[in-house]
């Protein structure tokens, strides 16, 4: 739809202190720190520069980002992200497009949405972090709750089952599904890489820990915490969507890494494709003349 | 099957031949009949003609089936409503002949189909009966098995025939319609057409020839409100949008998919309202006012979206075809009830934009004046049209394309500095640089529906949330004073002045030209720009001693619609007073004018 810009002049990967925006509101030890910095990371790894890039969030702790980093950014309603992002990568071709949001976000006001984009096969990438519960508003349950997870709405325990982000995500199609957490930000920069090079849906679940509403929620994963962190096995076949499936329905902790990846046309590309071919049959003539024939037919 | 002819006088078997300006043909079927292509017809025809034209239709909310209507009024002179009662009922059925009987004007004519109808010998003396075998000459004449199937066109070369219409354009109209498919469609229908048009309705029925149309400088098109509107919005330069399906305004995203792809656009039929709604804000945040729609339940759910839109100063183009509420209500008939949801539907003090279009060629315009609202103003502008102006038929003067087709592409141009809630910013009104734009101090905007400062970053601060609302504010107010002062059609002073918006606007005008005729003071003025109001009203308003606002929905608890409900808090006059309903029906004149009868003598006790 649009043209990219030339960029004729080479410049330096942007600092740290230039991609820095605002202090961020995290409370100490919050798993988004470590998103946050590793995200800066990536963008001065691949030289990308702050025109290039759209970071979209919805609402919650984790939706705060787009403040956080200095690019063009937008902080959007709870739960549609997504479709947000969507209108963007859909109308702009030469932008980067991240979103980032939270388990509520992603899996409870914003579920169907999360569905349909992986479905769509809509060129973005969207890191999911995970913490289990709703933190903004203060403990109450999430979507990601365990059963027996006691917040200020379940004073006695969670008693529904929890969404398993992954598996969700590779029963809508995704094309693009990993799993990392916060404590391991070697991996996590890893994923964030291969899925941002994704041409598609790019998903990242993300375990990010709440320090202040679920303290030690994922210490299971953590070596330092006395855990293990098992990455995905080294014959794991990413197209083979039944044992994608079986990774991800592992019991905590479970394995890490890039569950599923598949190359699939983008609703980008399939779009493109049709104009293209609806360009032959106008070509040459201009926006009113193609509307001139519309109206010629309703003489 | 004998022909059967009952009229209060004998037949006359010699060729009588009245002279008219305008006729009313109301066809009364099944909605599986066709019997909207007939309409389709006729309506294209009279724009081919150089003749006015304006149509009513009724469909079942059903899927298949029920009871449906069309109606096309032709004149060679200025048509401003479907019209009021009919000159001829065209009935398929025994449902179709008694529930729309009465609507003919007396002395009018039934043509019905005498393999379906039994005529009633009481209405025989007061309307002429005209009795075809409809079903039986179509099936005759094209073949049994498709069993129904034509008699439509066998129909629509009987009204041919009796209105002396041009019969070789009609042929070339249904052959057009027939392009691209099977030969023996086209041959079929013409079949059908010429059976209807050979049958010797002149020895049995009154036949009519239109007097000569008023010559005209531009060619016609004929379309209806949705195709107008789409169009419109294609004219604008919108290249993105997005949306859900739902009754009436499906037929405009499914427009927008077919030829968007001309223009390098993309639209997207979207999980639900609320993602469609977003995708487009994504879009117009993109650089270019994208454009979404929906019907009133749609509407309801695209509020926090469009709350978002105002706070983030984002244009937008949001489309409300408006249906029979509250809830899913009666989704084919018309109401004009979405007023307050469009001009306040949000959390929070959310100003924004409504425009309603008045007519068929008004919805073509509006769309463009709404993308430049939009674009220039930075805010979400709802155009709000109706069942009836969306399904309605009307033939208008063919746009300048070449003049009117705009290109709305964003530019990226460096930056300097930017920011993007700039609070001396003249009147207030922002101006986004969108992704891709390099600003050289690094200093890059966040949009946001959080209260912001200039930069986009988030504040409690009382003293700039004061600032920012009036922000918002102040560039509508802005908008307000530039918008052109509606005209009143008919004197400026006098005891009555109708207001009105959207589609009620012809039978309005047309009240106005019967009353006057009749020597009574009134004239009536069309608002199509609801928020922000133009300047002026309270002037105009000075010049009559009673202000009648007519609006297709409910009085509600205080005695007023919504429209007048808004001119009475601006305003305070206790003069400005409602006329309302919601039968699910376009206003008849005379249903207008009996109710400011009404009025008046109340008002004299």
């Amino acid at each position: 739809m649009s043209t990219a810009i030339a960029e004729p002049e080479e410049r330096k990967p942007l600092t740290k202190k230039e991609l820095s925006a605002d202090h961020p509101t995290w409370c100490p030890g919050c798993g988004d720190f470590s998103v946050l910095a590793l995200y800066f990371k990536l963008i001065q790894n691949r030289n990308l520069h702050h025109e290039k890039v759209t970071t979209v969030a919805g609402i919650g702790c984790s939706s705060r980002f787009p403040y956080f980093v200095q690019a063009h950014g937008v902080h959007y309603i709870h739960g549609r992200a997504l479709p947000f992002a969507t209108g963007v990568s859909l109308s702009r071709p030469d932008l980067h497009v991240f979103t980032f949001g939270g388990d509520g976000d992603a899996f409870s006001i914003g579920g169907n949405h999360f569905t349909h984009t992986a479905r769509k096969n809509i060129h973005l990438t969207y890191v999911v972090m995970d913490n289990s519960v709703y933190g903004l508003t203060k403990k109450q349950t999430s979507p990601t709750s365990p059963i027996g997870f006691k917040s200020k709405t379940d004073m006695w325990g969670a008693m529904d089952q929890p969404i398993n982000p992954c598996k969700q995500a590779i029963s809508a199609g995704a094309t693009f599904v990993a799993r990392t957490t916060h404590t391991n930000p070697k991996h996590l920069l890893a994923m964030m890489e291969a899925a941002m090079d994704h041409n598609g849906f790019g998903f990242i679940h993300c375990l990010s820990e709440c320090t202040e509403f679920y303290n030690g929620a994922f210490d299971a994963s953590n070596p330092r915490k006395g855990g293990e962190f098992v990455e995905v096995p080294a014959d794991h076949d990413v197209t083979d969507e039944q044992a994608a499936y079986e990774l991800a329905g592992e019991p905590f902790p479970g394995h890490f890494g890039i569950f599923r990846q598949v190359n699939l046309p983008t609703k980008n590309d399939k779009e493109n494709e049709l104009n293209a071919k609806f360009q032959t049959k106008v070509e040459g003539l201009k926006d009113w003349e193609i509307l001139q024939k519309n109206f010629d037919q309703m003489k | 099957m004998s022909d059967s002819i009952a009229a209060p006088e004998a037949a006359d078997s010699s060729k009588k031949v009245s002279r008219v300006s305008e006729a009313v043909i109301r066809i009364a079927g099944n909605s599986q009949d066709g019997i909207q292509s007939i309409g389709g017809f006729l309506a294209r025809l009279a724009g081919r003609s150089e003749r006015e034209v304006m149509t009513f239709m009724t469909i079942p909310a059903t899927i298949s089936g029920g009871p449906s209507i069309f109606q096309v009024r032709i004149g060679s002179g200025e048509v401003l409503s479907s019209g009021d009662e009919a000159d001829v009922l065209l009935a398929f059925y025994q449902h179709s002949y008694e529930n729309h009987v009465d609507f003919l004007k007396e002395g009018g004519i039934v043509l019905y189909d005498s393999d379906h109808v039994e005529p009633n010998p009481e209405w025989q003396k007061k309307y002429r009966h005209v009795g075809c075998a409809v079903t039986a000459l179509t099936v005759e004449a094209i073949g049994g098995t498709a069993r129904d199937k034509g008699k439509n066109i066998f129909s629509l070369g009987l009204i041919a025939r009796m209105f002396d219409l041009d019969a070789p354009k009609l042929e070339t109209l249904i052959i057009e319609r027939f392009h691209g498919k099977a030969a023996s469609i086209s041959t079929t229908a013409l079949t059908a057409f010429h059976a209807g048009y050979a049958y010797p309705i002149a020895t049995i029925a009154e036949l009519y020839e239109f007097t000569e149309a008023q010559a005209r400088d531009k060619e016609q098109v004929v379309s209806n409100g949705n195709e107008a509107l789409a169009y419109g919005i294609l004219a604008a330069g919108v290249r993105f949008g997005a949306g859900y399906p739902i009754t009436p305004w499906s037929d405009i995203m499914e427009l927008l998919r077919r030829e968007l792809p001309k223009y390098g656009g993309i639209f997207v039929q979207a999980e639900d309202e609320l993602a469609a709604v977003s995708m487009a804000i994504g879009s117009s945040y993109s650089g270019r006012v994208a454009v979404t729609g929906s019907s009133g339940p749609g509407l309801s759910l695209k509020t926090e979206a469009i709350g978002w839109a105002v706070m983030a100063e984002i244009p937008l183009v949001m489309i409300d075809v408006q249906r029979a509420g509250p809830s899913t209500g009666m989704p084919t008939s018309v109401e004009q009830s979405d007023l307050n949801i469009a001009c306040f539907g949000a959390h929070g003090d959310s100003p924004r934009v409504v425009i309603a279009p008045a007519n068929v060629e008004d919805c073509f315009y509006s769309a463009i004046e709404a993308v430049n609202i939009a674009k220039k103003y930075s805010v979400p502008v709802i155009i709000l049209t109706d069942q009836a102006i969306s399904t309605r038929i009307e033939a208008y003067p063919m746009p300048d394309l070449e003049k009117v087709v705009q290109d709305i592409s964003p530019t990226f141009e460096t930056q300097k500095d930017f920011k993007p809630y700039d609070l001396d910013a003249a009147d207030g009104i922002t101006n986004h640089q969108p992704p891709g734009t390099r600003i050289e101090s690094g200093k890059y905007p966040v949009i946001t529906g959080l209260e912001h400062d200039e930069m986009g970053h988030p504040t409690s601060s009382p003293v700039l949330h004061l600032k920012m609302q009036a922000k918002r504010r102040r560039k509508l107010q802005k908008l307000g004073r530039e918008l052109k002062r509606p005209e009143v059609y008919g004197p400026d002073e006098g005891n009555v002045l109708l207001v009105g918006w959207g589609s009620t606007q012809g039978s309005m005008r047309e009240s106005v030209e019967r009353a006057r005729k009749a020597g009574d003071s009134i004239s009536c003025l069309t608002m199509r720009h609801i928020m922000p109001m133009p300047e002026g009203l309270e002037e105009i308003f000075d010049g009559f001693h009673h202000v009648y606002v007519v609006e297709t929905n409910d009085e509600g608890l205080n005695g007023y619609g919504q429209l007048c409900g808004l001119l009475r808090a601006k305003f305070c006059d206790p003069k400005i007073e409602g006329i309302n309903k919601t039968d699910g029906l376009t206003w008849r004149v005379r249903e207008i004018l009996k109710r400011v009868q009404e009025k008046l003598d109340a008002a004299k006790d």
